[in-house]
């Protein structure tokens, strides 16, 4: 069986750049990708040449649902990025059953495990993660839709759609390396320059890689990396009276200037 | 599931506190040949905890790891290309992950660990 596999890698030389939606795997119970997923993938393209330089070793996706995005990873980072370690999680069974299916048809390998966010990889993986994507279920929604189970926890996000957003925001906080990047998607219904702002007191930098709007929806991809200097900053400032000062500074300075801030 | 990944999972159970490494029963383990990366692995050897990909790799019936290691074998290619065959061409495919400390059993079924945990163990 791995002897097929290799010769299928080795004949094709994986030819597409990203994952082809006619081998994408399907279930009535998992997310179809959506346009919320193809502005992730289009983001980690328009990033491709930073992550190329990036090399990163270790991966990650929260809530793989088909494997659209982890499988386009894979196949973005290509062979350009050797040997990296990629790894998904979905809280659906079904999910990482069809992103198993999907990264087959497509030749690659991840490893995937169902649980809620990345409750068993927490301790060991702390401090290990260089990229990690995330499209989480952003729709708002009554709160109890979010652990009603089935379909609805692929978009049910509870109020404002933050409340699998909030939870996973610390989490990648703790599981990212200090040279690690967050991509995830949000809604403008999930106030993005709010978390922005909750992630830059934890020391990350922020900017928009795709912004789109749909009938339905207005959309932001936004990547996130720690930066010493924010950091530095948040320590200088960690007095309560400054604190309150540079939190109306960064509440002025936050959209515009962030997002060109560095050239990540 | 590769033992990389078994490297990386903690039983996630209320209330216990020492839930590394896991346990592993085996049912099925198949091999799937991939790129032999020297670089990958002395990355990865930083964060490996030895011991358990030393036992967990015996139980999966490879028991060609030395049961202690350290930075110097890097440089020996015989070394690495058990590391490798170990750490990355090991897969449980059907079998399940014990608690170190409950006994609870996650299953793992076509390769894919299941932790998703019941209410009242979150
Ligand atoms: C909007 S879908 C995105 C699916 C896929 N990544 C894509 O972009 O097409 C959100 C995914 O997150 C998963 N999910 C929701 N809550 C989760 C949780 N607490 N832990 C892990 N995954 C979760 C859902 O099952 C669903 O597959």
């Amino acid at each position: 069986m791995h002897r097929s596999l290799h010769a299928f890698r080795s004949a094709y030389k994986m030819p597409y750049r990203t994952a082809q939606i006619r081998l994408v795997s399907s279930h009535p119970e998992v997310y179809e990708p959506c346009d919320d997923s193809f502005a992730l993938v289009d983001a980690l393209l328009a990033d491709r040449t930073n992550l190329l330089e990036h090399q990163p070793s270790i991966c990650m996706e929260i809530g793989c649902g088909s494997g659209y995005i982890i499988t386009s990873l894979v196949l973005i980072l290509g062979q350009e990025v050797p040997g990296v370690y990629y790894i998904a999680t979905d809280i659906n069974p079904h999910a990482v059953k069809v992103t198993q299916e999907t990264l087959n048809a497509h030749g690659v390998l991840a490893e995937l495990v169902c649980m809620d966010i990345a409750s068993g990889l927490e301790k060991r993986l702390a401090g290990k993660v260089d990229v990690m994507v995330v499209n989480p279920p952003y729709v708002p929604t009554p709160e109890d839709e979010v652990s009603r189970g089935g379909i609805a926890t692929a978009w049910a996000g509870g109020e404002n759609g933050r409340s699998v957003i909030d939870r996973i925001l610390p989490v990648a906080e703790r599981l990212l390396s200090d040279r690690g990047w967050l991509y995830m998607v949000t809604l403008t219904a999930n106030d993005p320059k709010e978390i922005c702002l909750l992630m830059r007191k934890k020391g990350y930098a922020s900017r928009i890689i795709v912004q789109r709007s749909t009938e339905e929806e207005s959309l932001q991809i936004i990547k996130f990396w720690c930066d010493s200097d924010i950091q530095d900053l948040n320590e200088a400032t960690s007095s309560p009276r400054k604190a309150a000062a540079s939190f109306v500074g960064s509440l002025v300075s936050q959209f515009p200037r962030i997002p060109f801030g560095k050239s990540q | 599931m590769r033992l990389l990944t078994h490297n990386m999972l903690s039983s996630n159970i209320k209330g216990v506190t020492n839930g590394f490494p896991l346990g592993i029963e085996v049912e099925k383990v198949i091999e799937k040949q991939v790129d032999f990366n020297p670089d990958f692995l002395r990355n990865m050897f930083a964060k490996v905890e030895w011991k358990a990909l030393v036992d967990a790799a015996r139980t999966m019936g490879y028991a060609e790891l030395p049961e202690e290691a350290d930075l110097s074998m890097l440089e020996s290619d015989d070394f690495l290309k058990r590391f490798h065959h170990a750490l990355l061409e090991l897969h449980l495919e059907e079998g399940a992950l014990v608690c170190p400390e409950t006994g609870r059993k996650f299953p793992v079924n076509k390769g894919i660990p299941n932790m998703l945990l019941l209410e009242d163990e979150v």
